[in-house]
């Protein structure tokens, strides 16, 4: 027993160096990163910090990012539900194909479709919009959040539905008020995939925005092509972007827990 | 049981068709119309046919970043796979240890992808990062930019810093799901610690061992911004995968046709050593699986 969680330590030790790295440079000045090699930082300063808190070119890249990302994830999830319960429950026509279509849009990679998005929206009038962004989005995160929501629906025994509709629940009904809060650990942990993989995409993102909707990952890159590398707002930056994510995993960590895929195993 | 036949099962699916067609098919039909015409300006253009597509398939640059994403993503399975397994197998069943230890494992996932090439960025130079100094201090050359070997380990190392907790979870939500009475049968035969990995718990996580090893495999095929923040495909070629051969030929010198008969062959490449992976990988699992 002993041994094995010395693995895990060992582990989480040396995946925390290059963030706990970051963090330290955060909070020095960037005379001090050139200058000096230090642990902790020798004169311990919030500056960066304040420089992104108080520069709205900084800090709306943090709101355009979390509006883009709560709507897609809004989106993905709510399409997904009444699709995964379909290949859950159904057998019907092409059913297998379309299951494997949907993921081959997961496996697509975004570098193929950034032209034809820059095209479609500049075309519909949707570019630098969040909307924009959310929908680029959803081409990995809906076949993902199926495939999630479908492993957790067929986890639930079909039973219930049965027993379900005999006593005269109609489906929207029956979907709302018994199999949904059956699945709440799906559509958490769903709903979290779809935040993760939308929060930290770059490529996407910085294509289809420019100004209005620019999400803080893009405006991290202006910083870094900058002339004169200011290593420090970088690193302060990049600590604030860890944040939500660290939220977000601390809300759904007993849902993940609980069995990610209870239906497939 | 089998699942009943049921065509109005399409009026569900339906959201999601809507959604996908609107980002994905109107985009990939986008990308046959360009492949087959020589764009000269909004205009003007001119249809070639497969031309395009027989002169990427000769592009020997295309042919080398392809066997580097190979390799690459070979080498991120055979070490993020079993080092994902080792992990989820010591991690505490339950507590706030076992909470503790999901988020701290699980937090580099949560990490933009252009901040963890930035972080690696700011660890790995030899003038400002703990470890570029802690390797020249122990007088080795060390450079992620100037030597080839040194930048494809520097992003392999980066790659499973990112990417093996996501196989943890997985395998550690898969390892959560087994019933206790497994492990007590198994007690009871006096069975050996390795035993019950091999017949307990290897068994009973290949439904989302597969799910891990082919997100890794499709993510890892189509890595992009990490080694682009890093290396940005340097030095020289090394690092340069597909993703960056094609956004560099799309964005970088706007080759629209060759890039989309590009795009439209990697597309394919994808889909079938996805179509391959998927098919084994279930048949693989089928035997197993408790609800056949």
């Amino acid at each position: 027993m002993k041994k094995r969680s010395l693995l895990l330590i060992v582990y989480i030790a040396l995946s925390m160096l290059p963030i706990y790295w970051m963090v330290n440079m955060s909070f020095k000045s960037n005379a001090e990163i050139l200058s000096s090699f230090t642990v902790l930082p020798l004169h311990f300063t919030w500056a960066n910090y304040q420089t992104i808190l108080t520069d709205s070119s900084w800090y709306s890249g943090y709101i355009n990012s979390l509006i883009y990302v709560t709507i897609n994830t809004v989106i993905s999830v709510t399409a997904a539900l009444p699709a995964a319960y379909a290949f859950s429950r159904y057998t019907f026509l092409g059913d297998k194909h379309l299951f494997f279509w949907l993921l081959t849009n997961r496996m697509t990679p975004p570098a193929v479709f950034l032209l034809p998005f820059f095209q479609l929206y500049s075309t519909i009038g949707l570019m630098d919009t969040h909307l924009a962004v959310a929908l680029a989005h959803l081409v990995f995160n809906v076949p993902l959040a199926v495939w999630i929501l479908e492993g957790f629906m067929s986890g639930i025994a079909r039973e219930i539905d049965e027993t379900a509709y005999i006593d005269g629940y109609s489906f929207p009904r029956f979907f709302t008020t018994i199999f949904l809060p059956l699945i709440k650990a799906g559509v958490g942990v769903a709903a979290f995939f779809c935040f993760m993989f939308s929060w930290v995409e770059l490529l996407l993102a910085r294509t289809l925005t420019s100004v209005n909707a620019k999400p803080i990952v893009a405006t991290m890159t202006r910083t870094v092509s900058a002339a004169g590398m200011d290593w420090a707002t970088l690193a302060a930056a990049g600590v604030l972007t860890v944040i939500p994510g660290a939220i977000v995993i601390w809300f759904v960590r007993q849902h993940i827990a609980r069995g990610f895929a209870m239906g497939r195993v | 049981m089998n699942k009943p036949v049921n065509q109005k099962a399409w009026l569900l699916v339906l959201p999601v068709l809507i959604c996908v067609a609107f980002s994905s098919i109107l985009p990939l039909m986008t990308v046959v119309n360009y492949s087959v015409q020589d764009i000269i300006s909004p205009e003007r253009r001119v249809f070639v046919g497969t031309e395009w597509f027989a002169s990427v398939m000769r592009d020997r640059e295309l042919h080398a970043a392809l066997a580097r994403q190979i390799v690459f993503s070979l080498s991120v399975l055979a070490v993020e796979i079993p080092l994902g397994i080792a992990l989820a197998l010591s991690m505490p069943a339950s507590g706030w240890r076992a909470s503790a230890a999901l988020v701290a494992v699980a937090l580099p996932l949560l990490i933009p992808w252009n901040v963890v090439g930035t972080i690696w960025q700011i660890f790995c130079r030899t003038d400002i990062g703990l470890l570029g100094s802690a390797i020249k201090a122990l007088g080795l050359e060390y450079s992620y930019t100037g030597d080839a070997t040194q930048a494809w380990l520097t992003v392999l190392l980066m790659d499973v810093w990112h990417w093996t907790p996501l196989v943890a979870l997985l395998a550690y939500a898969g390892l959560r799901a087994i019933p206790d009475a497994y492990y007590q049968a198994a007690r009871i035969d006096g069975a050996s610690r390795l035993a019950v990995f091999r017949y307990i718990q290897l068994p009973k996580i290949r439904g989302v061992l597969m799910i891990a090893v082919l997100l890794r495999f499709m993510d890892s095929f189509m890595i992009y911004t990490e080694p682009f923040v890093l290396t940005g495909g340097g030095p020289g070629n090394a690092t340069t995968f597909l993703s960056q051969y094609l956004t560099q030929k799309a964005v970088g010198q706007f080759d629209l046709g060759p890039a989309a008969a590009f795009s439209l062959i990697y597309f394919l490449i994808i889909m079938l050593l996805c179509f391959i992976l998927y098919n084994w990988m279930q048949r693989l699992g089928t035997p197993g699986r408790a609800d056949k």
